[in-house]
């Protein structure tokens, strides 16, 4: 089963962080990684995002199209990264998740259209 | 649409075979047929009628030996027909996440009695843990777990959980849907994540048991075979994971308060209050097996030291001779720590209550200060100020409470109880007011 696991954090807490706490922001991520590949799980992919106020919002509406600066959504966490995974199930993938830092993580099955 | 055949609470079926093997196999059927097939919406259904089939057959050509084994060679089979009734319209429906052991396990079942013995108590856990999962919602883990494991029907759960029979259909239809749609497994937790997992297990099966014993308007008063059933689940939890303190302490919860069972309704149907229950009817065993474990259960943590601590306060009027010699010192003790541990006001009135035992209805209203905060149109709370308000002697204040409490107060057995109450109140206060001085 994939699933994909979105990882949501104020951007700020990022920005703030001391080069110590960001190794561990690492460390944290290599240890997602480990226990993954231990519970069966496969990473099949995985980005960080540059910060929101990057992001570039375009909706069709008919044939009208707009394009935007900004995200789609204003919310206090914003969607900093992700990862795409092939679990057994989702214990397996929350286990992994646990390794993660202070996120607020939503973890979404993938579903099978072809 | 078939009509379910009687379950376990219809007391007069409490010894029919039928009654027995609901009580056997519904779980333990629901819990193999998801083994084998992933599908829980075809598995209920198909047990469902299976359980139907038993019900017009057994009369007709008796029961048969091995009632398990019929029920799930029934069930399976109406499962392969609806499969295969899809293939051919090419619905293809997500399965379950169960894992290969699983599966091959289920499917080599061989249908005779003591071979599944040998693996069917695990299987009935992973059914536990999997309607107790923490992705699913609080609601859902406790309608899931009536109607998968323990075999409630859906009418029957909108019923004890008080709401509408579409919006339990809707809410477990739901449920079953996330079950597979989220990859939720149909699995035991592994050992190191076992005890968070069991305190929501543990949570889920003491809804079911107090489910029981909510007396409910228009409903009968009292599911003794709710509480029954989930002593029963507890039980088989705390053979299959032995030495687990939450369950053992959870299990010496129930038996106390299961154990007042025969005591709790007079005559005519009225709840009897504690105080006023007939001692004698209370069950021994079940109080002296409970203080056994209890004896054995050191002080804890988290939801287990809850469910000792509730025990604990249960066990000091399970063994006090009479309600007058209760050590409401001891239980006063108990219910500070409760409250320390929980941040509860719900215990806080408990809390309040065995004060105003102790110290006097002073004592006891001093505790109640401000709890209207937290417990917003909780008629107990208004109830209890009422009776604290009568003893102190302030006949007005009780009246007011008694009110409010009356207002707020859904109906059924607590309603009568209080209207009982209110019009003693004013009896009392017509005689007082009659004397002279």
């Amino acid at each position: 089963m994939k699933f994909v696991v979105l990882l949501h954090q104020d951007e700020q807490i990022w920005r703030d962080a001391s080069p110590t706490e960001r190794e561990e922001y690492y460390r944290r991520h290599d240890a997602f990684a480990q226990v993954a590949t231990r519970t069966g799980s496969t990473i099949l992919a995985g980005e960080a995002l540059a910060e929101v106020e990057t992001a570039t919002t375009v909706r069709r509406r008919g044939e009208q199209v707009s394009v935007t600066e900004g995200p789609f959504a204003e919310t206090a966490e914003q969607l900093g990264g992700f990862y795409l995974v092939e679990a057994p199930h989702l214990d397996a993938v929350i286990e992994a998740v646990r390794e993660l830092p202070e996120y607020t993580v939503e973890i979404r099955p993938a579903i099978d259209v072809a | 649409m078939t009509t379910p055949p009687p379950g376990p609470h219809e007391p007069s079926f409490q010894d029919d075979p039928l009654a027995r093997a609901w009580r056997e196999h519904w779980g333990r059927t629901v819990a193999l047929l998801l083994g084998q097939f992933a599908r829980p919406d075809l598995v209920e259904d198909a047990v469902a009628e299976a359980f139907a089939s038993a019900a017009q057959r057994w009369p007709q050509d008796g029961v048969p030996d091995s009632p398990g084994a019929w029920l799930l060679t029934a069930a399976r089979r109406r499962v392969v027909d609806r499969l295969r009734a899809e293939a051919v319209h090419r619905r293809k429906e997500p399965l379950m996440v169960v894992d290969a052991r699983t599966r091959a396990a289920a499917s080599a079942t061989d249908p005779s009695a003591a071979a599944q013995d040998e693996h069917l108590p695990d299987e009935r856990l992973r059914l536990i843990f999997t309607c107790c999962h923490p992705a699913l919602a609080a609601e859902a883990r406790v309608a899931l777990t009536l109607r998968f494991v323990i075999g409630l029907d859906v009418p029957e759960i909108a019923r004890l959980m008080l709401v509408r029979p579409t919006t339990m259909a809707a809410r477990i239809t739901r449920a079953k849907k996330r079950l597979t749609a989220s990859g939720i497994p149909f699995a035991v937790p592994p050992a190191g994540r076992l005890d968070e997992r069991l305190d929501v297990v543990a949570t889920v099966l003491y809804l079911v048991f107090t489910a029981g014993y909510h007396p409910q308007p228009g409903a009968e008063p009292l599911r003794v075979d709710l509480g029954d059933e989930a002593i029963r689940l507890t039980r088989v939890l705390d053979s299959l994971l032995p030495g687990r303190g939450v369950v053992r302490a959870l299990l010496a919860l129930m038996l106390l308060q299961h154990s007042r069972r025969d005591a709790r309704l007079g005559p005519d149907g009225r709840l009897v209050l504690l105080p006023d229950q007939d001692r004698s009817r209370w069950q021994r065993t079940e109080i002296d097996e409970a203080l056994r474990l209890l004896r054995a259960l050191p002080r804890t943590t988290g939801q287990g030291e809850e469910y000792r601590l509730q025990a604990l306060v249960a066990a000091e009027h399970a063994t006090a001779p009479s309600a007058a010699s209760t050590r409401w010192d001891v239980i006063v003790d108990h219910y500070a720590d409760l409250e320390e541990l929980t941040d509860s006001p719900v215990v806080r009135l408990a809390r309040a209550v065995a004060a105003a035992e102790v110290d006097g209805p002073d004592a006891g209203l001093a505790l109640l200060d401000g709890l209207e905060a937290r417990l917003p149109d909780h008629h107990r709370l208004e109830a209890v100020r009422a009776e604290l308000a009568w003893q102190a002697g302030r006949p007005q204040a009780a009246e007011a409470g008694f009110l409010r409490a009356l207002d707020l107060v859904p109906g059924g057995p607590e309603h009568e109880h209080l209207t009982e109450r209110l019009a003693a109140l004013r009896t009392e206060d017509l005689a007082s007011d009659a004397s002279p001085g």
